[in-house]
């Protein structure tokens, strides 16, 4: 068995990055796994996308018509992505940007504001790592642990100075995927509560 | 410096390599979840990039010199080449066009250097002139194709329409290259050191033919990269210092020598064609429909295989791992069990020709295809092998 998720965002929202962590999350708790960019010619500022899709056999097709997950940064990747949710899936919206609501019933919509919480895990750009987290938090697709380090082998090497604004960024999505249920009615609290307890960790 | 770390050199063969003939694997069906940390004695798996893993299973295979110029979707190829062979201390060069890069090569080869040149198909395409000298020269040269949307400039997205090129000839005379078509970046490593063999085996150009998925996708590596056994070459071009000079030409002027020479090629591409057709099925041992695909179609193919099967359509997946030679005899055999075939292709319908050569109208053939970039849905392929079920049921009564 198969299981997809696709990230879209703004290029600069590391929307590739956060395919990558899953996919090396994955990688190393044994399971297959493929990754696959958007490559077309993207511009800055304009979109981009990464499918991930994790299985416990030989993976088959790396187009994926219905996703059992989808992760939307930004209005474009919302109007583009919301539909490629399979019935019964996951939709997490980075609320900050992204104001009009999906209107799908089929699917559990997971509004958090990632840009706001990336800006308080001490980095605006980390706010797919907070999706990545509210994610793991929500499908257990990979374990939390197996994620975070998935973050410090692959941010760690490159850019270590920035590897606790990503394990914080990560660990405040994950409160929130974890603690939600549903689609979210007590939403308010869970943010406020999220942003008392993440701190800023300059 | 450069902040390149080369994989791991401790890489062991963990997938079973796809053997000719190999047997139906039919994939696990069981529900993902993750598993225990991985045993101490596992493999080391490392995640990469299709360009990537076969640019380093290059350098792995002992590549002396690569030759190239930048194309989407192949360019990190041609990256990975210029960080890592000048740290093996070995040659990389940007050439100013693809003309340059493919003659250079021709050059190397001549003079015994084990060569890997890359593009992507209009990059291929200039570079036609030149695989017909060295097919005529005999020369081992590896060739990576990662193949966009056509014809022309076309698009940069995901393609399987230089099919033909590759496999009825890019340039002019009668003359073939064996092609190889990985459907994994496992498979596409492996294939990349058994193209250096069979390129010295047999001294002619062997083509490695991917689209533009597996050269941009990363999957985990656990193949070994694996480092050909050099052949002594006596006709190599290293100087004729102590011993009579040697030529290195695809220029033969008397019609009876050129004839007595296309004589010699054309046994030698018989011996190819009888030692090594290579080919995976899967699913086939109960299958009475047939998908026939090579390449990323085959991983949407297998897919599709899995949805047919839980709709109760017995169906399984024939696919060519060497495009030429053709696994003609072993969809002949196949036609003769079976009820149809549907091949899926990003093209307008190519290798379906050779599909149909093979099963000789016995049975019915159909097709379907996304060209432009485009690739098929695995429903889209559910749907067809619908179509072909209710065809293959009327033809049959």
């Amino acid at each position: 068995m198969e299981r997809s998720v696709i990230f879209a965002g703004f290029g600069g929202q590391g929307i590739l990055f956060a395919g990558k962590v899953l996919a090396r999350a994955a990688m190393d708790e044994g399971l297959e796994v493929f990754w696959i960019p958007s490559y077309g010619p993207e511009m800055r500022g304009g979109t981009a996308s990464s499918t991930v899709i994790i299985g416990d056999g030989p993976i088959g097709s790396p187009i994926v018509d219905q996703a059992d997950a989808a992760v939307v940064l930004n209005p474009p990747s919302h109007a583009k992505y919301a539909s490629h949710v399979a019935p019964g899936g996951l939709l997490v919206v980075n609320e900050t940007l992204v104001l009009e609501p999906t209107g799908r019933t089929d699917i559990t919509e997971l509004r958090i504001p990632c840009t706001r919480l990336a800006r308080d895990a001490g980095d605006d750009s980390l706010v797919s790592v907070v999706a990545l987290g509210a994610l793991v938090g929500r499908l257990r697709l990979v374990r939390v642990e197996s994620a975070r380090q998935a973050i410090r082998d692959t941010v760690g090497m490159k850019r270590p100075q920035v590897l606790a604004a990503d394990l914080a960024a990560f660990a405040s999505g994950y409160r929130v995927g974890s603690r939600t249920h549903g689609p979210s009615p007590d939403q308010e609290i869970v943010r406020t509560r999220v942003h008392h307890r993440v701190g800023v960790p300059r | 410096m450069t902040a390149v770390r080369p994989p791991e050199a401790d890489l062991v063969v963990a997938d079973t390599a796809v053997q000719p003939s190999a047997p139906p694997v039919p994939p696990a069906a069981t529900a993902v979840r993750p598993r225990a940390r991985p045993r101490p004695a596992a493999p080391r798996r490392i995640l990469m990039k299709g360009n990537e893993a076969m640019a380093e299973a290059a350098i792995r295979a002992g590549c002396d010199a690569y030759f190239g110029y930048p194309i989407t979707p192949q360019a990190e190829l041609l990256e990975w080449m210029a960080r890592r062979m000048p740290e093996e201390g070995r040659a990389f060069v940007q050439a100013e066009s693809e003309l340059g890069a493919i003659n250079m090569a021709y050059g190397a080869a001549a003079a015994g250097a084990r060569v890997l040149v890359s593009s992507s198909s209009p990059g291929i395409s200039l570079m036609a002139e030149a695989m017909s000298y060295m097919a005529g020269a005999e020369v081992p040269v590896v060739l990576i194709n990662v193949m966009r949307g056509g014809p022309g400039l076309g698009s940069i997205g995901p393609s399987q329409a230089d099919y033909f090129q590759a496999v009825k000839g890019h340039g002019h005379g009668d003359y073939r290259t064996p092609v190889l078509a990985p459907s994994s970046i496992n498979e596409a490593v492996e294939l990349v050191a058994d193209a250096f063999e069979l390129a010295e085996r047999y001294r002619t150009p062997v083509m490695i033919l991917v689209d533009g998925i597996l050269g941009q996708a990363m999957e985990p590596v656990s193949a070994s990269f694996r480092m050909p056994e050099r052949r002594g070459a006596e006709w190599v071009l290293g100087g004729a210092d102590g011993r009579p000079p040697r030529v290195v030409k695809s220029l033969h002027l008397k019609p009876e020598a050129l004839e007595q020479h296309n004589l010699d090629l054309q046994a030698k591409f018989g011996r190819i064609e009888a030692r090594e057709v290579r080919w995976a099925g899967e699913r086939l041992d109960d299958a009475d429909l047939v998908i026939v695909a090579y390449g990323t179609s085959a991983r949407v193919a297998r897919t599709a295989v899995a949805r047919a099967r839980e709709a109760g359509l017995a169906v399984g997946l024939f696919r060519p791992i060497t495009l030429w030679p053709f696994p003609t005899a072993a969809l002949a055999d196949l036609a003769a069990r079976v009820r149809g075939f549907l091949v899926v292709e990003l093209s307008a319908g190519q290798m379906v020709e050779d599909v149909r050569l093979a099963v000789s109208g016995r049975r019915p053939v159909t097709f379907r295809g996304r060209m432009g970039g485009m690739v098929p849905t695995p429903g889209e392929v559910v749907d067809a092998i619908r179509e072909l079920d209710g065809l293959a049921a009327g033809g049959s009564r």
